[in-house]
Order: C-alpha cells, then sequence, then structure tokens
C-alpha cells in the first residue's frame, strides 16, 4: 500500500462534487419519468392491434436495446442539432450542450427499456377485466387509464425503481461527453490535483452506498406489494 | 451518406477506415470472449455458493453480487485502471511491464468478467432456486454426495432453465465493451469515434457502428437459440419444440 493518500482533497472539493451529483439526480429523475412515460405509450403501441404500428415500435425498442448506451449518447449529442435545424428550418444547428442533449438521449434509450416492463405490466392484467371494461362501454384510453395502467403500474413499481437506479448508474457515461455529472465532476477534480485514487475511490462508495440502500428500499416494498395481492 | 469514406486512407496510418473499424470490431469480440470466459466461471462459482446451505459462503456470494451491482460500469473501469495499481505496489509493478495496450486489454477482460460475473451469479442462482426442492433432496436421497447432486441433478436443469437470461447477459456483455473506450481501448467504438473526429464523417461513422452492433447482437441471440434447441430436454417446456 503507498502512504501518501489524502482524502482531505474530497473534503475541499465536496461542494464541487455534490453540484455534479445534484445534476445526476436530476437527470435520473426527469430521463425515469419521461422513459416511463414514453415507454408506456411505446408499450402500448407495441400490443396495439395496428400492426404496423406496433411492428414500428418493436423495431425501435430492438434497436435501441441491442447498442450500447454509449453510441445513443454519441448519436444523439451529434445528431440532435442537425435535426432540430431542419425541423425547424434554420440556418445553422443550435448549439445544444451535451449537459442538455443528454435529457433527450435518457429519455429517448431508458423508453426502450421501460416499455418490455410495461408491456410485460399490461400483458399481466387478466384479459377479462379489458372485457369488463369494454362490456362497460369505456372505449380504449378509458379503459387503458383506469383499468388496466394503474395495476400494471403498480405490479410493476418494484422492476421501474430497480430500472431507475441502473438508469442512475448510467447516467454517469456523459461524462465521457465531458459533462459535469458525479463522476465527470471527480475526473476533473482528479486530473486537476492528481488525486486520482482518492476521488475514484471516493466515487464509488458514495454510489455503492446510493444504490444499496436504494435496492435494499425497493426490496422491501416489493415484498409489500406481495402480501397486498 | 457517402459509402467511399470507408475505403478511403487513413491520414498517418496504414489500411482504410473500414479496416480500422473492422480491427476495432476484433478487440471488442476478443475483450468480450475473454470477459466471458471469467464472468461464466466464476458467476457460476459464486451463484452456486450463493444456493448452499453454508451461512457464511451465502454470505459472501451475496455481499459479491451486491459490491459489483451497486456501482457503476465506468467507475469500475476507472478503479481497475487507476485505483488498483495505484493502491497495490506488486500489481503496479506488474502493469508497468505491460505495454499501454496490453495493460488496457487485460483491464477491461477483468472489469468487463468480475461486473457480468455477478450477474450470472444471480440468474444461476434463481435458476438453481426455481428447480423443486425433491430434486436437491431425490439426489441425497440417492446417495449421492453434495457436489454430486449439483453436477448431475441441480446444474445440468439450471442451466437449461437460464439460458435466455444468459443470452441477454452475453449481449450486454458485448455492448459493455464499449465502455473501455473511457481507458483508451482500441475497440469498436473507439474506432468509431476516432473516424468521426478525424473525418466530420460522424453520421456515416456512427451508422456504421450501429449496424456492427445490431448484427452482433442478432447472431449472438441466434447463437444462443440454437445451444437451446440442442440443449432441450424432452417433455420440459424450454427451448423451441
Amino acid at each position: 500500500m503507498t502512504g501518501d493518500l489524502d482524502f482531505e482533497i474530497v473534503g475541499h472539493t465536496l461542494p464541487y462534487l455534490i453540484t455534479g451529483l445534484q445534476y445526476t439526480v436530476q437527470l435520473t429523475l426527469i430521463a425515469a419519468l419521461g422513459g416511463i412515460l414514453f415507454g408506456t405509450l411505446l408499450a402500448m403501441a407495441r400490443l396495439s392491434s395496428m400492426k404496423p404500428l406496433a411492428m414500428l415500435a418493436a423495431g425501435y425498442v430492438n434497436l435501441m436495446r441491442s447498442i450500447p448506451l454509449l453510441l445513443v449518447i454519441f448519436w444523439f449529442y451529434f445528431l440532435l442539432p442537425v435535426i432540430i435545424q431542419s425541423v425547424m428550418g434554420w440556418e445553422r444547428p443550435p448549439q445544444i450542450g451535451a449537459d442538455r442533449s443528454a435529457y433527450i438521449t435518457f429519455i429517448m434509450f431508458e423508453a426502450a427499456y421501460f416499455c418490455e416492463i410495461m408491456r410485460a405490466g399490461i400483458q399481466s392484467i387478466a384479459k377479462g377485466q379489458v372485457g369488463a371494461a369494454n362490456a362497460l362501454g369505456l372505449n380504449y384510453w378509458q379503459s387503458m387509464r383506469l383499468i388496466v395502467l394503474p395495476q400494471a403500474f403498480r405490479n410493476m413499481l418494484p422492476v421501474l425503481l430497480t430500472q431507475t437506479i441502473i438508469l442512475f448508474q448510467d447516467v454517469s457515461l456523459v461524462s465521457l461527453l465531458n459533462v459535469t455529472d458525479f463522476v465527470g465532476a471527480a475526473v476533473k477534480v482528479a486530473q486537476r490535483d492528481s488525486r486520482v485514487v482518492e476521488m475514484y475511490a471516493f466515487v464509488a462508495v458514495v454510489y455503492f452506498v446510493i444504490c444499496y440502500c436504494l435496492s435494499i428500499l425497493v426490496k422491501q416494498l416489493q415484498q409489500r406489494i406481495a402480501i397486498i395481492r | 451518406m457517402n459509402l467511399s469514406i470507408f475505403l478511403e486512407q487513413i491520414p498517418d496510418g496504414d489500411g482504410t477506415w473500414l479496416q480500422s473499424l473492422m480491427s476495432g470490431l476484433g478487440w471488442t469480440l476478443a475483450t468480450a470472449f475473454f470477459a466471458w470466459i471469467i464472468a461464466f466461471s466464476v458467476g457460476s462459482a459464486v451463484g452456486v455458493a450463493r444456493t448452499t446451505d453454508r451461512r457464511w459462503l451465502v454470505f459472501l456470494g451475496n455481499g459479491y453480487v451486491e459490491l459489483f451491482r451497486n456501482v457503476p460500469l465506468l467507475v469500475q473501469f476507472f478503479i481497475w485502471y487507476f485505483v488498483v495499481p495505484g493502491l497495490f505496489l506488486p500489481v503496479k509493478a506488474w502493469v508497468t511491464t505491460l505495454d499501454p495496450t496490453q495493460h488496457q486489454f487485460v483491464t477491461a477482460v477483468v472489469c468487463l468478467g468480475l461486473f457480468t460475473s455477478a450477474r450470472i451469479a444471480e440468474q444461476v442462482r434463481s435458476g438453481i432456486q426455481s428447480l423443486p426442492r425433491g430434486q436437491r433432496s431425490a439426489g441425497y436421497a440417492l446417495g449421492l454426495s453434495q457436489r454430486q447432486t449439483y453436477r448431475y441433478v441441480l446444474l445440468p436443469m439450471a442451466y437449461r432453465i437460464i439460458i435466455p437470461p444468459l443470452t441477454s447477459e452475453l449481449m450486454n456483455l458485448i455492448k459493455n465493451t464499449a465502455v473501455a473506450y473511457s481507458i483508451g481501448l482500441v475497440e469498436l467504438f473507439f474506432r468509431t469515434r476516432e473516424m468521426g473526429e478525424m473525418t466530420f464523417r460522424y453520421f456515416e461513422a456512427f451508422a456504421a457502428a450501429t449496424l456492427v452492433y445490431v448484427v452482433i447482437a442478432m447472431s449472438a441471440n441466434r447463437i444462443m437459440a440454437l445451444i437451446e434447441r440442442r440443449t432441450a430436454v424432452p417433455g420440459y417446456i424450454m427451448g423451441a419444440k
């Protein structure tokens, strides 16, 4: 073991690291909400009786799930300005920082994973319930909103939350685009002060503590839901 | 979209961009292959340990899985690449005898192998626990030792049951090799990024990489489906037919 470790560096740079952690949490929450919303729509599309719509949604989900997240992050980072330019008809592509394009990236990427979870959730609802809803005169959207989705959400809540913990970890990849998320902040400090060992060890411990506690909470929630049913 | 860019020579390098991407693909597959060997053997051992009746083995196995599951892969890469050699001098001494590419490759294989092993351990454990309890008892009743019960009764069925989740772990592993870009391993994503930066043909470069990853994912899927069919036990709902 080397004796010249100096963990005081963590104390000195804590405010900066916390700013990074704030961005990570914010991106996680927004991407989770947006991803669940878009993912649910995708799941409904995949289960739709309209064949082209179902195929389009399935194609999107399978494509997103077969390429690395890192590639998706870079795709959106480079393509988003060009797409906005052509949609809005502007002369030059807008300047979108990597920190902002990441929101769109993670919503679009995670939607594919949330879609598969919600699809399983929707399929876990007995068919008779949809039949009963139709018999009561509810249309498709009403039966989805009032009958199927609330139950699907409740059944899948632990899985949705587990996926959100994975998302929280995956957000760290934006640091490779020089974004100051939690890892990005640590990388910058580590390089500036040559305190690589201390900073990365600290980051690993923080992630472990947060994710481990969250996963225990999810496990408890899962047990409570299981008892109710 | 202009495909001729792939046949253009790399400035101050030998070969075309296509060759550069293919060499990246080679590193990606080599990393995934060796990491899979580590992941499968360590993961199986840890997974089995978690189903034994020895408390301390279960405890250690659970701790192992939680440790690797709750730290982002990127941070694990930094730990293996910077922190481990920084903390342990013998490792540092060994690492300095390697050339940078070897160092990156070994780090990527170890890091991805252990990261994936925790996920495989989880699958192996749930596969064994999904078997009816009677199977273990039947093994013991026949006079098999614990080791023999695992070898001849529990594991052959458990592995067959978990082929679908193992397939997605294999595909995750191949996708995760892209994170090795962070420590500078010249795998497919690194080469893609490099091509984009040097030619400004980001669209072509990323499209090519996307295509390659999709093809890999599809072939991995086919191969595992084939294994599933070949190993299916008649009378059980596994594999097609």
